[in-house]
């Protein structure tokens, strides 16, 4: 059971490009719909908590696996989750660093820029959406945005002013 | 850098990192602990978010390693992820004790709000700092209309666009 939890989020892992919100599908059919280790209405609330707090949203992995197995559960969905995509990570930076003279890499790498920002912006559009149930969520989104594109702030400040917005007039 | 700040570094881009790391990450490593340029974070994020895995998760490994190798990737990570894993369970035990109090639940749609522009905001500006050429900004807004209107699966669009992007890019230093 644990080496099963431990393959099922390695194999999630690898199929995680763009992060937790790319795999949510998968993961939802993999240990809902397939292995039927958690209730699809444990599974939606697991994955809110994980965007609530603090941290990748990817942990979501862990405490699914701490709902199915407890601290050993936990233990195998996160080092499942976090190993192979770590270890790949690895080996690609160690590639990067042996090419690292080599003329082209530089511009190659730069080439991925581009897709890297318009994936975090459509990330931010798709999570605005469902932010911006009414017209003060969007004055919160676009002041939180312009405040982060505009200042050097840390960006917590607009987080912990969204929240008292919200907590007095929502 | 010595590792303890790695460590810490990280610890507090996991710690405070509401609504999703990217925005925190990038704010503490080019902004206030300078350890990368906005350029040279930008290629090491682009290249994690092609990776599997959440994008800022890869970048630590990458940006550890540059730093400490094995040992720079590992602290980075645990700096991560600890911190957050401990509040997360914290807050699955008593979750059912809290998460219905309307105080509570007004915050948070607060704070989803927030996170959602500040993603949108962080994204902005990357792009305004770097001022990448033409037909690049091309390349990212397309990326994001497939990604958030066209919904396509992320690893289509990235297996389609990043070849292309590569060759702009490519293109444009040897010319």
């Amino acid at each position: 059971m644990i080496l099963q939890l431990f393959l099922t989020f390695s194999l999630l892992s690898l199929l995680a490009i763009g992060g937790a919100n790319a795999v949510l599908p998968e993961m939802y059919r993999q240990i809902v719909e397939i292995r039927g280790w958690i209730e699809p209405a444990t599974f939606a609330q697991l994955f809110a908590l994980a965007q609530a707090a603090p941290g990748p949203n990817i942990l979501a992995a862990s405490v699914m696996g701490w709902r199915i197995a407890g601290p050993v559960g936990l233990g195998a969905a996160t080092l499942g989750m976090l190993l192979p995509a770590a270890i790949l990570a690895w080996c690609v930076a160690g590639v990067t660093q042996r090419l690292s003279r080599a003329p082209w890499l530089r511009p190659a790498q730069f080439g991925l820029v581009p897709v890297a920002i318009g994936l975090i912006a459509a990330s931010g559009v798709i999570m605005a959406e469902a932010a911006g149930t009414g017209p003060l969520p969007w004055v919160i989104i676009l002041g939180s945005a312009l405040f982060v594109w505009r200042t050097a702030f840390s960006p917590l400040w607009a987080l912990a002013a969204g929240g008292v917005l919200g907590w007095f007039l929502l | 850098m010595r590792l303890g700040e790695l460590f810490f570094g990280y610890a507090k881009i996991g710690l405070l990192g509401f609504g999703g790391v990217a925005a925190i990450a990038r704010h503490v490593i080019v902004e206030e602990r300078k350890w990368l340029t906005e350029r040279e974070y930008a290629e090491v994020l682009g290249l994690g978010q092609v990776l599997p895995g959440p994008n800022v998760g890869n970048a630590a490994v990458m940006i550890g390693r540059r730093f400490h190798g094995l040992a720079g990737a590992v602290t980075a990570t645990a700096g991560l992820y600890s911190g957050p894993l401990v509040i997360l369970i914290l807050l699955a035990v008593f979750y059912d004790h809290f998460g219905q109090e309307p105080g509570v639940a007004s915050f948070m749609r607060g704070v989803a709000a927030a996170a959602a522009g500040m993603v949108i905001g962080m994204a902005v500006k990357m792009a305004d700092k770097l001022r990448p050429p033409l037909e690049l900004i091309g390349v990212g807004l397309l990326s994001l209309v497939a990604g958030a209107w066209l919904r396509l699966p992320l690893p289509l669009i990235v297996l389609i666009l990043a070849p292309i992007s590569i060759w702009l890019s490519l293109r444009r230093q040897t010319a």
